[in-house]
């Protein structure tokens, strides 16, 4: 059996190698046009700031995908000729396959300003756009940001170790208002403005990008009118499936690829995972579109075990996430929305003066805990998951809550200071339990193996 | 082609220096002219001015760099350009500092009397004598060139364990930890030894450092040393039982509930240079796995290496013989090691290397303490570092910034542990890591090391 996967991220790599882990004699080509081995996107800026080389981006040795027999094909896939189960390369190179895996991920999105062709706007996606931000950065004194998302506020703290001022135009009240409540959402604004000295413009979106005489950008305008010179302008107004170069052919797209729950397409043998899928029925809870590095992961492990033999369907299980907002970082379990429902009542607590947070939201009548946002607070990710998953009270979560304190040793942990605003807000009495190793490694058990 | 490119090569909108920073390397560069110039200098009898102003500018000096370097930014991490930096980026400089260093090494062990060391008629010269009056003050002798030495080993531990703590502010476990090295380095392995040696002026020398032993202290069980102990009185016997308790009892049961950390990164010598002044080359280890097996048998070939001569040495000790089997013991197992393991290894590569190969080159690949507790770690301790269920997105900063070249991103990646003998326990990787994935931690030993790891995050799995 020959497996051929189209993209070597996340998804298309650990299909392949679980893949390999449950069958040893399946012949596996990853085909990809981006780079030859596979490198942690996620890894970008660091890459841009210095921290990292390209070279400690790759998770795996080179010597690793001949030692496991997964061959790698550095080339681009233009069309597939489904009918007869092969792909046209750009190199014209014909491969056929028995079984198909399109993991081609993401593009970032452009929404038709006026001179967004111009030189030196950029999006961040992949090791192209580093290229070209490296060639702009060394004569950008101002740079836009067009975007309050998770890339946008990267891109800003890229830029700033640069020394280059940034303007960051959020169409929001605050940064990340889809997602972030709003409290949050002001930590994080004047972390961004005080702290790390970037010109923030809220409610404030892009209108068009002027370019001068040899095309490069010299300015831009905001809807409210004002015109900012810049020469680098930065758009990172999310990403949609890259699935354009199959939108004429038989395979059925609507946003992304429309999968199954067994990652299964319309044609039979060919299968997708990844950034460029679209769920037919998402999970419960869960949207149809889920474009994190986790959930890529996690669909590449499932399809690889169904490739292998064993038809398995994607469930996965409470949401999660993080990331980091220059210095603060952030984790997130289960649902915190932006605005609680009517169902849900929330606590939020911050330290007076740290960047440190926690938001719980829960069930109003219930108690039942939903969902936990933390900031410059690491959490235990098995723990929170079991507290969720079994539908623990927000009492029992807060009287427990060193158990999922995850800080490193000799840090100051805030739980007392927590459990008394809480006590304070609701006028219940409750005190903390000392943290229990027994508990912990059972919540370990359950989450990893489930018992 | 993407593979070719370096993507971060630029720095065009260099920082402002700023004037704590300007007043700070002009303060070094006058301790370090001091230093640079009494190698040449025929200095006798010089005044304990100059040793004050040398060591006292470069403390103030680095100090104050390190002040204007890191307090005008946010707490947190700071390595940018550390790839692009040209010292910590094995560039002419770093190679320059490299050669510097292990020349000193080279000078230091073998040819202490080009670097000023006198002899019984002649007193010392140039850079030895300048720190006579130092000597003199702490133990009424002059300096030797292992003084000499001492000093500017713990300058450097304390000056740059300053930056250290700086740069690592937002870090409880760093303050903590580099605070105790810094005391460790300053009064039990300088301070407190030269001072008691200087109240026993009579007796024959032994090491006096509380916290440096055998098999690190490898002629611990020489008969000059021995005898050196036993001859000491009171206080010889108890460096001898301590000593020996340490290895056999300490050690063990430490290394058992905190892993072998609490040696390696919050006491030891080695270690505590390693973290204050290896700090910005700590990113240069090997991470590949080639070197791991490179690893495995030089570390535990020194193990055994030393066991045979110590054992040897003692056999020659107890029978009063100077040959085994008719191989002279000094010739072919005691001079060899003090040659090859203690001078070679531990300085000249340990240390001289620091610009090109990372900070922790002796403690990962020769130091038989360390193999001996890496076994304790790996087998029996409640030391692990727990990896976070799923959170980790394999960007690659923990291995990057591991001085041990373990491939940290290997295990968190798969949502396994860490167990491995080699970790020094520096807490790096953690903090480095913006997902918050990792947690250096003592817990119960069930469960500590998990062979086949489940990434948390999908719920299908567990119903097999
Ligand atoms: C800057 C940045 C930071 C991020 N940080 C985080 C984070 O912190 N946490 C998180 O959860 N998520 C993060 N993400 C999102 C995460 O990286 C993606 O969700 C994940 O990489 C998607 O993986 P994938 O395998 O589906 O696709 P991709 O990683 O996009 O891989 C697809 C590959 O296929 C190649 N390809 C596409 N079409 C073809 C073709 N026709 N022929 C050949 N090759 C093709 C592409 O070039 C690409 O290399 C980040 C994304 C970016 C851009
Ligand atoms: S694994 Fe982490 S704690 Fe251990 S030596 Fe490496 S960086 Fe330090
Ligand atoms: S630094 Fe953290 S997120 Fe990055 S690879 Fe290491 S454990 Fe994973």
């Amino acid at each position: 059996m020959h497996v051929v996967i189209i993209g070597n991220g996340i998804a298309g790599i650990t299909c392949a190698r679980t893949l390999r882990k449950h069958h040893s004699d399946c012949s596996i080509t990853v085909i990809s046009s981006e780079s030859q081995h596979f490198y942690s996107r996620t890894a970008l800026m660091y890459i841009y700031m210095g921290h990292m080389k390209y070279e400690h981006t790759k998770p795996y040795e080179d010597w690793f995908w001949e030692k496991n027999r997964i061959d790698l094909c550095f080339d681009h896939v233009v069309s597939i000729p489904f009918e007869n189960k092969s792909l046209q390369l750009r190199s014209g190179l014909e491969i056929s396959y028995d079984k198909l895996v399109i993991a081609t991920g993401s593009v970032p999105n452009r929404f038709d300003w006026p001179g967004q062709e111009a030189e030196g706007v950029i999006s961040l996606y992949g090791l192209q756009d580093l290229e070209l931000l490296e060639k702009y950065s060394t004569d950008t004194k101002r740079a836009v940001i067009a975007g309050g998302g998770l890339i946008g506020i990267e891109l800003a703290e890229m830029l700033r170790t640069r020394n280059i001022e940034v303007t960051y135009l959020v169409r929001e009240p605050h940064f990340w208002a889809n997602i972030l409540p709003q409290e949050e959402g002001q930590m994080i604004n004047k972390h961004i403005r005080l702290d790390h000295h970037i010109d923030l413009q809220l409610n404030a979106e892009l209108k068009q990008i002027f370019s001068d005489s040899k095309g490069r950008v010299e300015a831009i305008e905001t809807l409210s009118g004002e015109k900012i010179p810049c020469q680098l302008v930065g758009l990172t107004v999310g990403v949609r499936p890259n699935v354009d170069f199959l939108r004429n052919s038989e395979i059925e797209i609507d946003k992304g690829i429309m999968v199954n729950e067994f990652l299964e397409t319309n044609i039979p043998d060919v299968y997708a995972c990844g950034d460029c899928v679209q769920h037919i029925k998402p999970p419960v809870g869960r949207k149809a579109v889920e474009q994190v590095w986790y959930t890529g992961r996690m669909m590449g492990e499932c399809l690889g075990e169904t490739l292998s033999g064993k038809r398995t369907a994607y469930v996965p299980g409470v949401w999660f996430n993080s990331a980091k907002f220059f210095d603060i970082e952030y984790q997130t379990y289960g649902d915190v929305p932006a605005q609680c429902t009517s169902e849900q009542s929330d606590f939020y607590w911050q330290h007076p003066s740290k960047n440190a947070a926690l938001h719980f939201v829960y069930g109003k009548e219930s108690g039942v805990i939903k969902g936990i946002n933390s900031f410059g607070i690491r959490l235990r990710h098995a723990v929170l998951e079991q507290w969720i998953k079994e539908h623990k009270t927000v009492e029992y979560v807060l009287i427990h809550f060193e158990d999922a304190w995850f800080e490193p040793e000799f840090h100051k942990n805030y739980i007392h200071e927590i459990i008394s605003e809480f006590n304070h807000k609701t006028g219940s009495g409750l005190k903390a339990n000392k943290k229990s190793w027994h508990r912990i490694l059972s919540n370990i058990k359950k989450a990893t193996y489930g018992h | 082609m993407a593979t070719e490119i370096n993507y971060s090569i630029s720095q065009p909108h260099p920082d402002n220096l700023g004037v704590w920073r300007k007043i700070g390397l002009a303060l070094v560069a006058v301790g370090l002219a001091i230093l640079a110039f009494s190698f040449g200098s025929g200095w006798t009898d010089i005044s304990g001015w100059y040793l004050g102003i040398c060591l006292g500018s470069i403390l103030t000096g680095t100090t104050m760099y390190a002040y204007g370097l890191y307090m005008w930014q946010t707490p947190g991490i700071k390595n940018d350009s550390v790839w692009m930096n040209d010292i910590s980026n094995r560039s002419t400089w770093a190679w320059m500092i490299g050669i510097i260093l292990t020349t000193f090494y080279i000078l230091l062990y073998w040819f202490p009397s080009s670097i000023g060391l006198g002899t019984e008629e002649a007193g010392n010269r140039g850079f030895v004598a300048l720190f006579d009056p130092l000597s003199l003050f702490l133990k009424g002798k002059v300096a030797s060139q292992w003084f000499a030495y001492g000093v500017l080993y713990s300058l450097a531990i304390i000056s740059l364990g300053f930056k250290f703590l700086l740069k690592y502010r937002h870090s409880r476990y760093h303050i903590w930890r580099t605070t105790v090295l810094m005391i460790c380095q300053l009064f039990l392995a300088f301070l407190i030894p030269e001072i008691l040696e200087g109240m026993n002026q009579e007796q024959a020398y032994f090491a006096k450092d509380l916290k440096f032993f055998w098999p690190l202290n490898y002629y611990f069980f020489e008969d000059w040393h021995l005898n050196a102990m036993a001859e000491g009185g009171s206080m010889g016997m108890f460096f001898l039982v301590w000593g020996i308790a340490l290895f056999l009892i300490v050690t063990p049961i430490l290394t058992y509930f905190l892993g072998k950390r609490w040696y390696c990164s919050w006491v030891c010598g080695c270690g505590g240079l390693a973290e204050t002044a290896g700090d910005p080359f700590r990113h240069l280890s090997d991470k590949r796995l080639s070197a791991w097996k490179l690893e495995r048998w030089l570390i535990h070939g020194v193990l055994v290496y030393i066991f045979v001569v110590t054992a040897v040495v003692l056999y020659g000790y107890f029978t009063n013989q100077s040959q085994i089997f008719g191989i002279d013991i000094y010739t072919w197992f005691r001079k060899p090691y003090g040659f090859l393991i203690g001078a070679a290894f531990s300085g000249v590569i340990g240390v001289g290397f620091y610009p090109l190969l990372g900070s922790r080159v002796w403690c990962r690949f020769g130091c038989p303490l360390a193999a001996y507790m890496g076994i304790f770690q790996r087998f029996k301790s409640r030391f692990r570092i727990t990896t976070n269920g799923g959170q980790c997105i394999s960007c690659g900063n923990c291995s990057t910034y591991c001085e041990q070249g373990i491939d940290v991103r290997w295990y968190a990646q798969r949502g396994q542990n860490i167990v491995r003998s080699s970790c020094v326990g520096c807490g790096v990787c953690s903090s480095v890591c913006p997902r918050g994935v990792l947690k250096l931690e003592n817990g119960p030993e069930q469960d500590r090391i998990n062979e086949k790891p489940i990434l948390i995050g999908r719920d299908d799995v567990r119903l097999l």
